[in-house]
């Protein structure tokens, strides 16, 4: 076993005739933060959507190359995506949890989809994946409640709860901030912090601030290919590429 | 000159005022005056027997339980036809859409839609009727065909309105299509779609030509599904045109539920519009 939780080889992604992303190769390692940042239309999204199978859901979306995901590339034959997007968990830019459920559905509804029937189990996954994500304290008297009633940085809380009640071992962010007041925010940084504790997080990050304050590891997308990657201090101080350079002193975004 | 041309502007708005009201008061006059109607005329003939008596015999007095009865299985059984294929159908439309299949079906659905219901009637009389005879089956059949089409367009354009990202959250998850269907856009939707399954019946409880072609007049209680029922639109033709008294007031009467029913069905639909999660 390699320390590696993924492993992308030559990457490709295209969309109708739009070639997004380009050659990527990167090992990401277990239990780190990798931010991904780059300017608009760099091919982020894209990317992270390629690591749990979401990118081929899109009409006219293709992929080539390989995603090895504990020794296993995603991407062969034989694999079914729906297991794999249960282990490679996401968040998405804008908090979306279900609106009709409420908060104790919304956590509980991934297990419950798979297969577990047991209130009492079922109580367990909500209260643990609520208190991982830091909301169980707000919202354990309102379990019922619908929610839609929550704040949006609370939602987003919910949604990173709702990922993490399946026990995926890898968890995918889109800018989970950006649609978030500075405090919520704030608080959803420290989270991702802890949460790498236990899991490999993957952001796609627009903030650099951000990239630099909670992530291992940071990659440089430029035009749909991976400019510079390597550990978060040695980039921001000493950028191999002049691209990236360019970057992170803010004359290109 | 300016301040004559202003007073013009503001006298031309007053008019228009006056008229759009006007208009408005014309419009609801005759509709007012039908529901008046019924209603004094109607409330004469509601009384315990009404509600508990079956049509009467000639001269004699007698209600509309049996229509009543007649009436809600008739719709009863047309429901459960038409409302699961209306609702698969409208899944279908909006899920699994890019094949000119769809293009087809829908063609057909919107065609079944503004099709004259005596000619469903006509058609279920000569698939159905002509084989079981006059019947329950037959009659909820071509009600059932009018639902479709209704309980189908709604589904479609409720699940359409389903955001992309209540979408994604749920396959992110590992569902399946057909479960992200069922478990996350259905429900999400489900209040739309029930107003409109409502829509669909209060539309087919009023129907009485297709009722007419596939069933005809049955004045007596319900005796098997190949067998006919009352029912209430056609018991409001069968009385009103009578001779006798008792059994124009029983019109009036039959008028008053029917209106009451549909009036009903129409504001429990708005009442689960209105209603937030």
């Amino acid at each position: 076993m390699s320390a590696y939780k993924i492993e992308v080889e030559n990457l490709n992604a295209w969309y109708d005739y739009k070639h997004i992303l380009i050659d990527i190769n990167m090992k990401i390692k277990e239990r780190t933060v990798t931010a991904i940042m780059g300017p608009s239309g760099c091919g982020k999204t894209t990317f992270i959507r390629c690591l749990n199978r979401m990118h081929e859901l899109v009409p006219k979306a293709k992929v080539s190359g390989k995603v090895i995901f504990n020794n296993l590339n995603i991407y062969d034959n034989n694999v079914d995506p729906t297991w794999i997007r249960r282990k490679i968990g996401m968040v998405f830019q804008k908090p979306n949890p279900f609106p009709m459920m409420s908060i104790y559905d919304n956590v509980a509804f991934g297990p419950k989809i798979h297969g577990i029937k047991k209130r009492s189990i079922l109580d367990k996954i909500v209260k643990q994946s609520l208190e991982m994500a830091g909301l169980w304290e707000e919202v354990k008297d309102d379990l019922q409640k619908p929610a839609s009633a929550l704040s949006g940085g609370q939602q987003q809380r919910l949604c990173i709860a709702r990922a993490l009640a399946l026990e995926p071992e890898v968890i995918l962010m889109d800018e989970p901030t950006s649609h978030l007041d500075p405090i919520s925010a704030t608080k959803i940084e420290m989270l991702i912090r802890k949460l790498a504790e236990n899991y490999t997080v993957v952001i796609v990050t627009h903030n650099m601030q951000q990239a630099a304050r909670i992530s291992d590891y940071v990659a440089f997308l430029y035009m749909g290919r991976l400019v510079e990657y390597g550990p978060t201090k040695e980039v921001f101080e000493r950028p191999k590429n002049e691209l990236t350079e360019r970057y992170i002193t803010g004359k290109i975004s | 000159m300016n301040e004559l041309y202003n007073k013009f502007r503001s006298l031309k708005d007053k008019i228009m005022h006056i008229l759009v009201y006007l208009a408005l008061i014309i419009a609801l006059i005759p509709l007012f005056s039908i529901l008046f109607e019924v209603f004094i005329r109607g409330i004469s003939a509601i009384n315990l027997d009404f509600f508990i008596k079956p049509t009467p015999a000639v001269g004699e007095i007698g209600g509309i339980a049996n229509a009543i009865q007649g009436t809600l299985i008739t719709i009863g059984l047309a429901s459960v036809i038409g409302v699961p294929i209306g609702i698969i159908t409208g899944i279908f439309l909006s899920e699994y859409s890019e094949n000119k299949l769809s293009t087809i079906i829908r063609l057909f659905n919107e065609l079944l839609n503004g099709m004259p219901s005596i000619v469903i009637g006509l058609f279920a009389y000569v698939l159905i009727a002509t084989v079981v005879g006059f019947s329950v089956i037959a009659a909820s059949f071509a009600l059932a065909l009018i639902m479709i089409p209704i309980v189908s367009i709604t589904t479609e354009e409720a699940l359409k309105l389903v955001p992309a990202s209540i979408r994604e959250a749920a396959i992110a998850l590992g569902m399946s299509r057909w479960k992200t269907v069922i478990f996350v856009a259905l429900r999400t939707t489900k209040k739309t779609i029930i107003t409109g399954i409502l829509q669909a019946i209060a539309r087919i409880a009023g129907e009485s030509a297709p009722i007419l072609v596939t069933m005809g007049y049955w004045k007596w209680w319900f005796a098997g599904l190949d067998r006919p029922v009352a029912n209430l639109a056609l018991d409001i033709f069968l009385f009103a045109k009578s001779p006798f008294e008792n059994w124009i007031v029983l019109a009036w009467g039959s008028a008053l539920i029917l209106i009451i029913i549909i009036l009903s069905i129409n504001i429990v639909a708005r009442i689960i519009m209105k209603e937030r999660y």
